[in-house]
């Protein structure tokens, strides 16, 4: 009953898809990251403006679609004729760097929320422990606040990468051919519907449960020193 | 040729203010009916995930790892090219020949119940995991029936620690309609496509319709903090 050979050519032909995907979402996870830093840092401040444009992006990126997003930067930003004048535009011209772009800055504002719970969530004791050790300012960072807050984050962040990689399908809607584009494409053509979707399913529960077997691997390599909690 | 911001958004003959407004509704339609679905889903996932049956327990699991582990608009498209594909069929075998679809906002409310479904499946185990198992030995103690359990203490409380992560779910839920501008329906994001196609400000109404999206959600997240508050009375000390 099954056709496997169809099962196979479709498979194959998702699979040359699979580099633009994983492409797309470490570029924005990546370059999301570096920004939710700065964007953490900001909300962080004691500088009323940097803490207030912070909030707003956060907002802004975390209330609206990601559809919305893609289409205000691969549509809109066209619009501005100084951009288009600039030396960025042959970059915000390709589709693939509008894709980018948005996932980045989407991703920005979850992770900027995700750093600051993790830090918030550093115990109070551990740092004035720290204190009394005579550590501050960037000592106790790296020591302290900066190793306990990846543990209590990674778990938070590793969903955030999930939703990354699931993100990353929108990019098929501004015509690049990574999984999903090619999917659609296939479906389109063939119109057996659902044997094209069992195999792009799983071709992304692969690559999600993947992602979540390494984080919590590197979950337990943080946390030898608990490690007599399990029995 | 050139309209001021204030007529293009306005509700003139000229303006997309009403057409604006009327795609909103119909966002905000697709997403209580997605969500309401969801919510029968993950009521009934959860049971099946809290089953003492293995093969149940497999079947609620296999829900939602899958249908949160592959992309949102994958599955609106199965719900939309297979819900035509298998509505066809059953005409062409009733007598019926030609092609049949369901409407857009049908399949969007369907495919998106499904999506919220398995996220609210594990917001609705983790509230009955929290239930004090102490209090339903006290109510089957004074003889409650299965159902009156159910009714006066299973019900209330699953509901009350579900709250703060439905309410997540909800503003997923309402993102995720952007989606729906991919099968043709037209809620905020299509709307504002076409408008920006017409008018060539693509800047000014996607840019409106994003700030329509922070609108909606605030005003339903507010709501839904007050009933979170209201809820939380009873418990407060």
């Amino acid at each position: 009953m099954i056709d496997w050979s169809f099962l196979i050519e479709v498979l194959q032909k998702l699979l040359a898809g699979l580099p633009l995907t994983l492409q797309l979402t470490g570029f924005s996870l990546l370059i999301g990251f570096i920004l939710a830093v700065i964007v953490a840092a900001a909300a962080a401040s004691r500088i009323r403006v940097f803490r207030w444009v912070a909030n707003c992006h956060v907002e802004l990126f975390r209330g609206t679609p990601l559809l919305v997003q893609i289409f205000l930067i691969y549509y809109g930003l066209g619009q501005i004729p100084e951009l288009r004048q600039s030396f960025l535009w042959p970059f915000l011209r390709e589709p693939y760097w509008c894709a980018v772009l948005a996932l980045a800055l989407n991703t920005s504002a979850y992770t900027a929320e995700i750093i600051r719970g993790a830090v918030q969530a550093v115990p109070a004791g551990e740092i004035e422990a720290a204190r009394a050790c005579g550590m501050s300012g960037f000592l106790l960072r790296r020591r302290i606040i900066w190793p306990i807050a990846l543990r209590q984050g990674l778990p938070v962040y590793g969903s955030e990468i999930i939703l990354m990689i699931k993100g990353t399908s929108l990019a098929s809607i501004i015509t690049l051919n990574e999984v999903t584009g090619i999917a659609y494409k296939l479906i389109s053509s063939t119109y057996r519907i659902f044997e094209v979707f069992i195999v792009t399913g799983a071709l992304y529960l692969l690559v999600t449960a993947l992602t979540g077997l390494a984080i919590s691997l590197i979950e337990r390599r943080l946390n030898v020193h608990h490690a007599y909690r399990r029995t | 040729m050139t309209m001021g911001i204030t007529e293009l958004l306005g509700f003139g003959p000229q303006g997309w203010g009403m057409p604006l407004l009327s795609a909103a509704g119909i966002t905000l339609v697709a997403a209580t009916g997605g969500f309401l679905v969801g919510s029968l889903l993950g009521l009934c996932g959860a049971a099946l995930k809290l089953s003492r049956t293995p093969a149940l327990r497999w079947i609620g699991n296999f829900y939602t790892t899958f249908f949160r582990g592959i992309p949102e608009i994958l599955i609106v498209y199965l719900f939309y090219f297979g819900g035509s594909v298998v509505l066809t069929k059953i005409m062409n075998l009733g007598g019926l020949p030609g092609f049949f679809s369901l409407p857009a906002l049908l399949i969007g409310v369907l495919a998106i119940g499904v999506v919220s479904g398995a996220y609210q499946t594990e917001a609705y185990r983790t509230a009955f995991m929290r239930l004090d198992r102490g209090q339903l030995e006290a109510g089957s103690a004074c003889g409650m029936s299965r159902f009156l359990l159910l009714r006066r203490i299973i019900a209330p409380q699953t509901l009350r620690f579900a709250l703060p992560a439905l309410g997540n779910i909800w503003q997923s839920v309402l993102k995720e309609t952007a989606l729906l501008s991919v099968i043709g329906l037209t809620e905020l994001l299509r709307q504002a496509g076409t408008a920006a196609g017409s008018t060539r400000e693509p800047l000014l109404f996607y840019g409106v319709a994003a700030v329509m999206f922070l609108v909606i959600g605030r005003i339903t997240g507010f709501f839904i903090a007050r009933t979170e508050k209201h809820l939380a009375k009873a418990w407060s000390r």
